[in-house]
């Protein structure tokens, strides 16, 4: 008797939670409504279902339970009701299939007029790539990947000079206009997801994939990765923000072409060496950093690495956290460096500096930093050099600086900003190391390095 | 020569019982004593995954709060949880378990017709899984690509486990099908050859048709999985490009190039959805076993029963593309899928109508297998029907990588299965044994197991519909994620750990009554089929005494009019008397 009482109480319970509980589709953000309702469809024919075989079920076992003397009916089959039933599952399974069907044809159909967006994803990180004046992609070759050409475009190919190159995970869509993402992979399985669209492909590589939407509201959403990738699977996080038709030009404009890209200038030593005066006062004439005033050590660092914390730093990306003290300070040192022209210039000064590895200062368990090293050196490199488009340099650098910065990872001080995606990701991995021993453990092993 | 059959030349063939301890009890040839080294193998590798399991909770409820639990750590636990539980625990319990122990007894055979091989399946078979677990022991530990192992993920760096793990991993899975291969070939040759008189295949107990049948899709899906591991074990050592295309790896470019990951997939799944219903087709047959014995009714619809379990054996192997809708395979193929797909919901449901049907007019014994059964056929429907939300390609857009997906493969293939398998266990256990469990302990596992895993399982498909991706190490701050969608990951820890400690009741019980247990009698169920007709319980080497068992009616006369018990043991002839019963049943 319990387990018939149990079965009816699951059942309402399940319908309760069903309607009752606050976890639903997330709101939706694009056209793809109708997935929607097939998803309902499919729940009131399932839910039917579900109800009329669990309370026969109870009510049979509340009626036939073991009665002394009593005895079951011998009936090894009846065809008519066998029968019956079929005919009436296949046309519940028809009523499920038929519209997710029609549904799939409009998915697997592109809409003329829809534009081309490229997502192109890589360990643990989201760019993207439009194409430009000519509505055409350069073609690409996954032998020509490389740091100065991280698109892998064909120079040969002319299709590719004008496209739109965005090396950041942040993109945008206009509203109410239909986008076709090709999708490309550099190295391992992603999935492009975006909860508010519904709609979702893998990137795979050695192929080209699709999904498209129309966007229909304005609004920013979270790109997830939705298949497991490595060790930042789950941080590998991206927005999209659907713009209202002119806005969402105004982004495109701004943004490099590959042909800008390839005959930009390098920044200027000479030019950086008169801006970086302003850097020397803290961060050392040689840019060896000063503890004292809690200025890191900058020569010897991935350039991108530098450029893209100076325009954090400019885009209130960074160093806006009330308690982040040292972060405010820098954020209007940052400020100085009005054009990316500056910045290049400066960066290139630093490039000139002689690269003198930092005294170490911090001392920990370097055994049991080994261990927690395993981690970070996917991403900075087993000898903690970094990986160029990955994760910069940490060996030789401010080993004060990097203990600083876990601690501000880890307390939401640093990588807060939905924006700074590189430093929510590495969030992710400082809130791994559960207290500040253990952080300067692995800081220790890194001066080993 | 003419063909006689084995049954008839049962005098000619010698039988000689083991005599030493060793040859009894650990180089066995015997089919009982197999079966019970490969259960409690496979048993004791489901503890280590269940373990895993509840690692993984941890981190998912309470995240970063383990200083144990790193994203390499977790991605391990995810990928060895869901292999072994898949492979090590459901297929090699089923089949190799099961199916060892209840064929030769079912079909009123002496063994397996292969006994020799049958001994070599388990020993391969416990070296596979010794392989496996050496894993854990090597630098860079176990492989974390997930229990799909896709490449090029799982042999790139990036991935836990790629320098050892995977190795060992492939190698495993190799040595398991090699034991798979001579224990499923002997099953299907035994139920061909062996049955004795009067044992047609149409009398056979549903039992054996869903491990027969399950064992013909292991032989035919098994190879897919061996080629595939064979290749990607050379992509990783040899630098082939089976599944690599030219990619980067830790910023470099590495020298492969034109393989296809989408190959892989194809071929793991053309293994890998067959490899459910290796799981379930089992669990099918026994657990209608179980209801028509403790419901004293004859199993509704034994044909279509029959049919049913060759239909879905035979769809399982053009549907597993659906595994793939998001997996940018040419989307096309998408039609041709879901279509088939859904096909094999009318089959399967039909399964469900005949379970239900089966207790309708029956004198249901709420005995502890007949918990299990009926709470199998709650969790099957539940997890069947949110298999045709995935199998509709168009509903598996927002679902397909998220929680729903686990909710749905943990329902239907994980939690279904193992009502199964307790109830299987409680079922035979005293024809294994010869002593009964105790019932109020079986009770409360059943509770407990039955309550926890819905409370685990119920919400977790509603933080898919939010959007909530699987195989994440934490959600941090994942903006369309509400706060409450923690606190309910939270609960769904609790609720696995609470159903995670209670399997210790199970264990207890049944090593225990061991030694406690009342003596069950040989046949405490009052049930039909040869295995309870044996004259000794346990059986003895050869099970039969002098003569073969001759069978004279199907395996399900419960209840049938005219007669005095409820029910008619297979080997009693049609012109019988109706036999007294001398065991009363103790519900």
């Amino acid at each position: 008797m319990p387990i018939a009482i149990a079965l009816i109480v699951l059942v309402v319970g399940s319908i309760l939670f069903h309607f009752l509980s606050p976890w639903t589709f997330t709101p939706i953000a694009s056209n793809w409504g109708m997935i929607d309702t097939t998803v309902d469809i499919t729940f009131v024919v399932t839910g039917f279902v579900f109800v009329g075989v669990n309370l026969f079920l109870a009510y049979a076992i509340i009626r036939y339970r073991y009665r002394k003397g009593a005895r079951a009916k011998y009936e090894p089959e009846n065809k008519k009701l066998e029968g019956w039933l079929t005919v009436i599952t296949t046309i519940g399974v028809a009523a499920m299939l038929t519209p997710g069907l029609f549904v799939w044809a409009k998915f697997v159909t592109v809409p003329e007029g829809a534009i081309d967006i490229e997502v192109v994803g890589q360990q643990w990180h989201w760019t993207f790539r439009l194409p430009g004046k000519d509505g055409a992609l350069g073609t690409t070759d996954a032998k020509l990947f490389s740091v100065e050409n991280p698109y892998g475009i064909i120079p040969e190919d002319p299709n590719g000079y004008d496209d739109v190159l965005v090396d950041e995970a942040i993109v945008h869509i206009p509203l109410g206009q239909p986008v076709r993402f090709w999708l490309r992979s550099k190295d391992v399985l992603h999935n492009f997801a975006v909860a508010q669209f519904r709609v979702k492909m893998d990137l795979v590589p050695g192929l080209e994939t699709y999904l498209w939407l129309e966007p229909t509201k304005v609004g920013e959403y979270e790109i997830l990765c939705e298949e497991l990738c490595g060790i930042g699977h789950h941080a590998m996080r991206g927005r999209v923000v659907v713009d209202e038709p002119e806005d969402y030009q105004a982004w495109v404009d701004s943004q490099p072409t590959f042909a800008e890209i390839q005959t930009r200038t390098p920044g200027d030593p000479v030019l950086g060496a008169v801006s970086y005066a302003v850097c020397a006062a803290c961060h050392g004439s040689q840019g060896e950093g000063l503890a004292a005033l809690h200025a890191p050590k900058l020569s010897g660092q991935d350039p991108r690495y530098l450029k893209r914390q100076l325009q954090n730093y400019k885009l209130g990306r960074r160093g806006i956290h009330e308690d982040d003290l040292y972060g405010q300070q820098m954020a209007p040192m940052a400020a100085t460096l009005v054009t990316d022209a500056i910045i290049d210039n400066v960066i290139a000064y630093i490039g000139t500096l002689p690269d003198t590895p930092a005294p170490a200062t911090v001392i920990g368990d370097i055994a049991h930093g080994a261990e927690l090293y395993v981690l970070c050196a996917n991403c900075h490199g087993a000898d903690g050099q970094g990986i160029p488009r990955s994760a910069p340099r940490q060996a030789g650098m401010s080993d004060w600086y990097l203990l600083d910065q876990l601690k501000n990872f880890k307390q939401g001080l640093r990588g807060h900003h939905p924006h700074d995606l590189h430093g929510k990701q590495m969030g992710f991995m400082a809130r791994t190391l559960q207290d500040d021993q253990a952080m300067r453990d692995v800081v220790a092993y890194i001066n080993t390095l | 020569m003419a063909y006689v059959a084995i049954a008839d030349r049962d005098h000619e063939i010698e039988h000689h019982a083991p005599t030493t301890f060793i040859t009894k009890y650990i180089w066995s040839q015997d089919h009982k004593v197999i079966a019970i080294q490969y259960a409690v193998t496979a048993l004791f590798v489901g503890l280590v995954a269940l373990i895993l399991s509840g690692m993984m909770r941890l981190q998912l409820g309470f995240p970063n709060s383990f200083s144990f639990i790193t994203p390499i750590d977790y991605y391990q636990f995810i990928t060895m949880h869901g292999m072994i539980m898949v492979i090590f625990l459901l297929t090699a319990l089923f089949l190799g378990g099961f199916g060892n122990y209840l064929i030769p007894l079912m079909i009123g055979s002496r063994d397996m017709v292969f006994p020799y091989m049958n001994m070599l399946s388990y020993w391969v078979y416990l070296v596979s899984v010794i392989v496996l677990l050496t894993s854990f022991f090597v630098p860079g530990g176990p492989t974390g690509a997930g229990w799909t192992l896709y490449p090029p993920q799982a042999i790139l760096p990036g991935t836990p486990g790629t320098d050892w793990g995977i190795v060992l991993m492939l190698g495993s899975l190799a040595l398991f099908i090699v034991a798979f291969t001579m224990g499923g070939l002997n099953y299907v040759t035994t139920i061909l050859q062996a049955r004795t008189r009067g044992m047609t295949m149409m009398r056979l107990p549903l039992s054996l048709w869903g491990i027969f049948m399950a064992t013909i899709l292991g032989l035919l899906a098994f190879p897919a999985l061996f080629v595939s591991a064979v290749m990607m074990t050379l992509d990783k050592a040899a630098g082939t490009s089976f599944f690599m295309p030219a990619v980067m790896s830790m910023g470099e470019n590495l020298s492969h190039e034109g393989g296809s990951p989408i190959l892989f997939q194809h071929l793991f799944w053309f293994f890998g959805h067959p490899e459910v219903y290796i799981v379930a087709l089992p669990a099918f047959g026994l657990v209608s076993d179980l209801l028509s014995t403790h419901a004293r009714k004859n199993i509704f619809g034994y044909r279509m029963m029959v049919w049913a379990i060759l239909a879905i054996g035979g769809l399982s192997f053009i549907v597993w593309a659906h595994h793939m809708y998001v997996s940018g395979m040419n989307p096309y193929f998408g039609f041709f899928f879901a279509t088939t797909t859904l096909i094999i919901a009318v089959p399967t449901a039909i399964k469900v109508y005949n379970w239900v049907l089966t207790l309708w007019q029956g004198n249901i014994r709420l005995t502890v297998p007949m918990l299990f059964a009926i709470g199998f056929i709650f969790t099957f429907t539940h997890g069947g029907l949110t298999g045709i939300f995935l199998g509709n390609v168009v509903v598996d857009l927002p679902l397909s990588d998220t929680y729903f997906v686990v909710a749905h493969f943990h329902m239907v293939m994980g939690v279904s299965p193992i009502m199964v398998v307790f109830g299987s266990i409680y079922h035979w256990y005293p024809k294994i044994t010869g002593k009964m469990f105790n019932q109020t302990l079986g009770k409360v596992h059943f509770w407990i197991t039955f309550l926890g895993t819905y409370a685990i399982y119920l919400p977790m498909h509603y933080l898919g519909f939010l959007g909530v991706p699987r195989r994440y190490f934490a959600m941090g701050d994942t903006e369309f994620m509400p706060e409450s969608a923690f606190t309910l990951n939270q609960s769904i820890t609790i609720s696995a750990l609470i159903v995670g400690a209670a399997q210790l009741i199970f264990l207890y019980n049944i090593i225990v009554s061991l030694k406690k247990g009342k003596d069950a009698g040989p046949n405490p169920w009052q049930a039909t089929t040869l295995e309870w007709q044996t004259p000794d319980t346990p059986p003895k080497h050869g099970n039969w005494g002098p003569e073969l068992p001759v069978v004279h009616r199907w395996a399900y006369d419960y209840s049938v009019p005219g007669y005095h018990d409820d029910f008619i043991p297979q080997n009693v002839p049609a012109d019988a008397t109706p036999a007294t019963s001398e065991h009363g049943s103790d519900t």
